[in-house]
């Protein structure tokens, strides 16, 4: 059978099996859909949260940013993970205490305002919008990669996919879905790590072995080997960070307070029936993502070793398969410039832009619809070589893709990383159009429409959200904005300046107003919106460090404005009238878990 | 609960969360961030990144590894699991301890 075929079948299993879950569990009121009834259990709801959490880009992209950047990737690593400590610590216990539905209903009640729920829901609307279009194209990308068809039709049986678990299921479906999506995705995440791991280091725990020696050089360690190959073709050392102190730190923190702050990962934990178990699936949640974020920095050293080891100097007849296979599918190219029939690899890109005035390869075609080769039988491209040195262009991407060949997997294995891929997608655009349907149904129409609508028509209402959600992320997921990168910088700096100094501030003070968290909100919102938006969209060509302010790079800017909604929320409180006394008794009871025995 | 009861535990909670979030702090951001090339042996001058003979951690592996390295790819995310797990059980004692009954708590819009 070949890889094709396998990728059906595994393809085929997996997805039976989220449908056959979300039809055991439909949801029959609002309660089973906004929070899948209350009931789920710590380790089940850990597991959904780590699926939910990882998507396509924990999946396939992380492991090739890091091969990319080495020691500075580490900024990714420890901000998606740090803040699951924020979450469990400082939020999760007592946001389940509060006992709704949704973010806005907390900042709406705790600052007794519909001003503040709306800013809110603008802000949740946003940040999911901003990611599911990232979500959605990567399932299309998924498909169209393994199995040959077109992306476009990979979005929509995609979105035919999510359309049934999460419109059916609401968020009793994707819950239970989401448990099953996460053993998929590590099961196929582990199993290369771990040949390549035995392959290259004799070591079956791929975060071990990616500090030992190597098998094929007794004495030699394996990052020893990449920093001295790194070196040798003119790259920094893969141990070396390159980046700023100061604008590694605010980086790191926003993603790890963005992170904390993102609506589809806190509202997992109004899902669990007590306060205790929202902290114990805080503690499961964060044990199921470490595994593959200790295992990914591992797969890009094992893969950047493999690459630099085998492909640079070959001549395109020595290169192994895999390189030829991946080469026809855009993710590796090369150009002769030297003329010499070996492959040159080194810093800098390879070539200029293809005809959509993007940095990716364009390969030609025959009339017969053939690629088109040159001398030494490669794939050539349409992109005009660039002046330096390098003629090589990989794909982050392929790190991940190409490991089981790289290790000489069998095709199964193949197939796997396909299914597995799709299910850190899938299991993210669920999540994530569960937020917009909830924010839509309940915080717009039930909170601040029509608070008089059934609790059947609100049900409606939210199954109609999420199918206009599906429609509207599957439209971006089929034309994909250009800027889908850049505005994923945008979606956490946002949720580390609006959210999470209003949430924190409201559950550990009393004091803090109305006025206070509007203020804040805003300014925390405004400052971060525009310095994003000025150097990644108006100003694109002004965003190098000597024009950023304090040296702070827009990925980073989040923990700016998070600091100055933090003192603009405490000074404006100062000087306003305190909260009224049952929001002030409200607050008093959210840090208890519960009455003492009689 | 008693009133003196609920301040007792509230604080408990504050200095349990202020100790675990400083340790949190210190190996994200000092040993992480700040102090990574001394950990690594190395440091920043004009010319680039060179050998650090002063850093006593020059030269020094943890399993293979520059210090600073491994806790910016591994370490700290085991720290992290390992803040959340204490703070589970001490937070579970100290329930234990107030006598504190959780029910299940009542989703609702009212």
């Amino acid at each position: 059978m070949d890889v094709q075929i396998w990728t059906y079948i595994i393809v085929g299993i997996t997805f039976s099996i989220y449908i056959g879950i979300a039809i055991g569990a439909r949801a029959g009121s609002t309660k089973e859909f906004y929070v899948a009834g209350g009931g789920v259990s710590p380790l089940a709801n850990g597991l959904a949260t780590a699926a939910d959490w990882m998507s396509a880009a924990s999946f396939l992209g992380l492991a090739g940013i890091i091969s990319f950047s080495g020691r500075d990737g580490s900024v990714y690593l420890m901000g998606w993970t740090g803040g699951y400590v924020l979450l469990a610590l400082l939020l999760a216990p007592y946001l389940r205490k509060f006992g709704k539905f949704t973010v806005p209903d907390f900042v709406g009640d705790r600052y007794y305002s519909q001003t503040a729920r709306i800013i809110s829901v603008i802000c949740a609307l946003f940040i999911s919008f901003t990611y599911v279009a990232g979500q959605m194209r990567g399932v299309g990308i998924v498909f169209s990669r393994f199995l040959q068809v077109d992306i476009t039709w990979g979005v929509i049986m995609g979105m035919a996919i999510v359309f049934f678990y999460a419109v059916l299921g609401g968020m009793k479906g994707i819950t239970y879905t989401q448990v099953a999506q996460y053993c998929v995705l590590i099961f196929a995440f582990t199993v290369p790590a771990v040949y390549i791991s035995l392959m290259l280091t004799d070591n079956p725990i791929p975060q071990l072995g990616f500090g030992a020696d190597l098998v094929d050089e007794p004495g030699m360690s394996l990052l020893d080997k990449l920093d001295g190959l790194s070196e040798e073709l003119g790259f920094n050392k893969y141990t070396q960070g390159q980046k700023g102190t100061i604008d590694t730190f605010f980086i790191t923190m926003a993603l790890m307070v963005g992170t904390a702050g993102l609506p589809h990962v806190i509202v997992r934990f109004f899902t669990v029936p007590k306060v205790s178990d929202a902290r114990k699936s805080g503690l499961y949640a964060l044990v199921f993502i470490a595994i593959l974020y200790t295992m990914a920095p591992a797969v890009s050293a094992f893969a950047r070793t493999n690459l630099l080891a085998t492909i640079p100097g070959a001549t395109y007849t020595e290169v192994p398969q895999w390189f030829k296979k991946w080469e026809n599918a855009g993710l590796i190219s090369w150009v002769d410039k030297n003329k010499d029939g070996k492959i040159k690899y080194g810093p800098g890109i390879a070539f200029g832009e293809n005809a959509d005035g993007k940095l990716k390869p364009q390969l030609l075609f025959d009339k017969s619809g053939e690629l088109q080769r040159g001398k030494n039988n490669e794939v050539i491209l349409y992109n005009t070589p660039s002046k330096n040195s390098n003629e090589l262009y990989i794909d982050k991407d392929i790190i991940v893709l190409a490991n089981p060949e790289i290790a000489g997997l069998p095709d199964w294995v193949i197939a796997l990383v396909a299914a597995g891929g799709l299910a850190a997608a899938l299991s993210t655009a669920a999540g994530l159009l569960l937020v917009i349907s909830t924010s839509v149904a309940h915080d717009l129409i039930k909170k601040s429409i029509n608070p008089n609508i059934s609790e059947r028509g609100e049900l409606i209402a939210a199954r109609l959200a999420a199918v206009g959600a599906v429609l509207v992320a599957g439209y971006f997921g089929i034309n994909p904005p250009d800027y889908v990168a850049a505005v994923v910088a945008l979606a956490f700096g946002l949720a580390a300046a609006s959210f999470f100094p209003i949430l924190i501030l409201g559950i550990f003070s009393k004091k803090i107003n109305k006025q206070g968290a509007i203020a804040g909100m805003l300014v925390g919102l405004i400052s971060t919106l525009t310095y994003i938006v000025y150097f990644k969209f108006i100003n694109v060509a002004d965003n190098k460090p000597e024009n950023w302010l304090f040296g702070i790079s827009p990925e980073g800017f989040g923990t700016f404005g998070m600091i100055l909604n933090f003192i603009i929320t405490v000074t404006v409180s100062k000087f306003t009238p305190e909260p009224p006394q049952e929001v002030q008794n409200m607050v008093e009871a959210l840090r208890y878990p519960g009455e003492a025995k009689k | 609960m008693k009133q003196s009861d609920k301040t007792l535990y509230w604080k408990k909670n504050l200095k349990y969360l202020l100790i675990l979030l400083s340790i949190w702090f210190f190996v994200s951001f000092v040993l992480g961030v700040f102090f990574v090339d001394y950990l690594d042996g190395v440091k920043k001058t004009a010319n680039g990144i060179v050998e650090d003979p002063e850093s006593i951690f020059h030269g020094f592996r943890l399993g293979g590894f520059k210090l600073g390295f491994w806790i910016g790819q591994q370490g700290a995310v085991y720290v992290f699991v390992l803040i959340i797990l204490i703070y589970v059980i001490l937070m579970n004692r100290l329930d234990k301890k107030f006598n504190i009954e959780e029910k299940e708590i009542i989703t609702s819009d009212h």
